[in-house]
């Protein structure tokens, strides 16, 4: 197939590989972004193609893992009542809320649905205006624009009982908590490939020389991976911090403007809590003040949910690439994808979901 | 304290984790495994039931009788190569098929839901006469019950079926041993994207339709040829990985496979990649594995191979005794990695 076959080549791979192996020196550690780089990474097993001064830590693009566990109560809470129907991409509805999950609440009798587009909530709640339909929308850059564009057509189409509850999240200002860690040993970034195919990779440069790291935007697929950290390792051996495109083959140094167009138009800047981790500040996206009728979180008065997250679950440690998932004492014991501690086991993006699903029985865990 | 425990029968049936059946739990995943051997297996305890097969093999005077029963629940009724009808009736026959039964005859219970419109269920019912007929079985007996609006999803159908078991292998998963090959009899994944298709409404330039078909035809040309085999399973909800691990955690032995050797049609991997799936999870309703000894596997793949819904089988990997109950999968770029099985249904990914 057309653009797979070709970055799932076993011999470019491999040359690559090669590549690596003879440019690397001394010990390298690269975070990548993106969670499905991530999933990538563990499924195709490209970590044991590379040297072992090459470390890789799993960052923490993962937008289920991420999203905090108040926003999943609030979601709870809004599906369990009379009259509505919660709409959610599929992933979010297995992750662990206070007492329970989206699915079980679908089980107790709550309309949860799960849609492939926002836009296909939007015409759920044209077709039930009898109900309060509300979409959860989450994610990085990648699905801000559609989530925008929903709220834009609600408010154009005068679709009063569709509402969104907002946890979106942003990729720098979380770069930027990395780096700026204490615990920080990140020295070198994979950048997520579609979150810079929506913002472009401008807002990257300035990070690149602040903390004088290089960045690399790098796509998904094994050889694209591959050549993202080759690209990096080449720049940390030189010593030098530039941005680099691996994935030009859908990335632009500007990104697509009419995307950002909707979303500043929608969205604002706010700060966000994220799972494990805590606030960033300037690390999310909430609704403008002009779409704030939209604003689930008002509607349904659901401000001043506080809750604490389970103090067994290492999600933030894993998050931050701290420590890695076998790493944790109740991996593939307590937590499992059936039965999840955090929200890194549920995703298909979530690195505790990678290692169980493809290392389970090389790291032992289940021996 | 033992006395007490007398007067106090607890029972039999653990309580899961989650108060609420899930629609997960029927998903062919890690949950609905837990269902079965946490609620079914401990509350019908009995040395058949254990086997965990297909179907069950019943010896009766000196004659081996196969059983299994199948339930039908679909949404869209009518699908791109089939509907429930038709997939009532191969599913079972394949069920049968899986342990090596010739079948002899189905019954059918229907439930219907008031307001069905009657053309549709004609239209049902024909296809499964124009189906059993290809399979080559009668459909017996049967019976109907008719539940209030809103509370069934048109129709659901209950097929079972009884065949006979003529040679004298045992094909079950215990049966599988240290060295014995793995066929599959064609590419994976229609099924699934074909009826996902459907339910989203999702167009692809090209038509994915359902491999729905029954395995019998070509399971008795196998056994004709006294191919030596040990296991056979059809591929239906959990696609090839479920049923690799099942066989593997049940026979105790390791399977290793080959991505690069699984079949996989061109638009059905275009379509697993928008959606974020992985045809090993995606649901089939006319392919099989089956298990056989190193020796015969060319033989076999001869067969195979003669036959319209063989001819794109393929020797997919091997079992070993390593690493007993796992399955492991040298990956398209020569990396190898854990196949594990989906806890519930595989869930569209975000982004």
């Amino acid at each position: 197939m057309r653009f797979i076959d070709e970055y799932r080549d076993a011999k470019a791979a491999h040359k690559i590989a090669g590549s690596i192996r003879r440019t690397a020196t001394r010990s390298w550690k690269i975070m990548e972004i993106c969670g499905g780089q991530t999933h990538s990474i563990i499924k195709f097993g490209l970590d044991e193609l590379l040297p072992d001064c090459i470390t890789l830590i799993h960052g923490p693009g993962c937008p289920v893992c991420v999203t905090p566990l108040e926003a999943i109560e609030q979601a709870v809470i809004i599906a369990s009542k009379q009259n509505v129907i919660l709409c959610s991409f599929g992933d979010m509805l297995r992750v662990p809320g206070k007492k329970k999950d989206l699915l079980s609440v679908k089980a107790e009798g709550g309309d949860v649905r799960i849609v492939y587009s926002p836009m296909d909530a939007l015409e759920l709640a044209k077709k039930h205006p009898d109900k309060k339909v509300v979409f959860f929308a989450v994610g990085f850059e990648t699905t801000a624009p559609a989530n925008a564009m929903v709220v834009y057509q609600a408010d154009k189409q005068g679709v009063d009982n569709f509402s969104v509850l907002v946890s979106h999240v942003l990729v720098p200002p979380a770069m930027e908590a990395v780096l700026s860690s204490k615990q920080n040993q990140v020295q070198g970034f994979l950048a997520a490939g579609h979150v810079c195919t929506v913002m472009g990779y401008k807002q990257y440069e300035s990070i690149a020389e602040k903390y004088r790291v290089p960045i690399v935007v790098t796509g998904f697929e094994p050889v694209d991976i591959l050549r993202g950290i080759q690209l990096c390792v080449e720049q940390l051996e030189k010593g030098s911090f530039l941005v680099q495109n691996e994935y030009s083959r859908v990335v632009t140094r500007d990104g697509n403007l009419n995307a950002q167009k909707i979303v500043d138009q929608v969205f604002c800047v706010v700060p966000r809590k994220w799972r494990g981790i805590g606030e960033i500040p300037n690390s999310g996206l909430g609704l403008q003040k002009a779409y704030e009728r939209f604003d689930a979180e008002i509607i349904f008065k659901l401000e001043n949910i506080n809750v604490q997250e389970p103090p067994e679950c290492i999600a933030g440690l894993i998050l931050q690439g701290i420590k890695k998932p076998h790493e944790c004492s109740e991996f593939d014991k307590r937590c499992k994808p059936e039965h999840p501690l955090g929200a890194p086991m549920v995703s298909s993006e979530g690195a505790c979901n990678a290692y169980f699903r493809y290392r389970k029985y090389s790291l032992g865990a289940n021996s | 304290m033992s006395e007490n425990k007398e007067f106090n029968p607890s029972c039999p049936i653990s309580i899961s984790d989650y108060p609420n059946v899930l629609l997960a739990h029927g998903s062919g995943g890690t949950l609905m495994n837990q269902l079965i051997d946490g609620v079914f297996k401990i509350a019908f305890k009995n040395k058949e039931l254990h086997k965990s097969h297909d179907a069950a093999v019943l010896n009766i005077d000196s004659s081996k009788i196969a059983i299994t029963t199948d339930s039908y629940v679909v949404d869209p009724l009518f699908f791109p190569g089939g509907d429930i009808g038709s997939m009532a009736i191969y599913g079972t026959i394949n069920d049968l098929a899986m342990s090596g039964a010739m079948p002899i005859a189905l019954s059918v219970g229907f439930i219907l839901e008031e307001g069905l419109e009657m053309e549709k269920l004609i239209k049902v019912v024909n296809s499964m006469q124009v189906a059993a007929n290809k399979a080559g079985v009668d459909i017996v007996t049967g019976d109907t019950k008719v539940v209030d609006r809103g509370k069934g999803d048109g129709i659901f159908i209950n097929t079972t079926g009884i065949g006979l078991i003529k040679h004298n292998m045992s094909i079950e998963p215990s049966s599988v041993v240290d060295g014995d090959a793995i066929i599959i009899s064609g590419d994976i994944g229609r099924h699934g994207i074909a009826i996902m298709a459907v339910r989203e409404g999702l167009e692809f330039s090209t038509f994915i339709e359902s491999d729905s078909a029954p395995l019998n035809g070509l399971v008795s040309k196998l056994i004709d040829s006294k191919i030596e085999i040990h296991c056979m399973r059809d591929l239906t909800r959990g696609g090839l990985a479920s049923a690799l691990v099942e066989i593997a955690k049940t026979s105790n032995s390791q399977i290793t496979i080959d991505e690069n050797n699984i079949p996989v049609r061109e638009d059905v991997r275009g379509a697993c990649e928008i959606l974020g799936f992985d045809p090993m999870y995606v649901a089939n309703e006319g392919r099989f594995i089956a298990f056989v000894k190193r020796d015969d596997v060319n033989k076999a793949l001869n067969i195979f191979h003669s036959d319209e819904l063989g001819k794109d089988a393929k020797c997919i990997g091997y079992v070993s005794a390593d690493k007993p109950g796992s399955v492991t999968m040298r990956s398209c770029i020569g990396t190898m990695r854990v196949v594990d099985m989906l806890s519930g249904e595989q869930l569209p990914r975000i982004c």
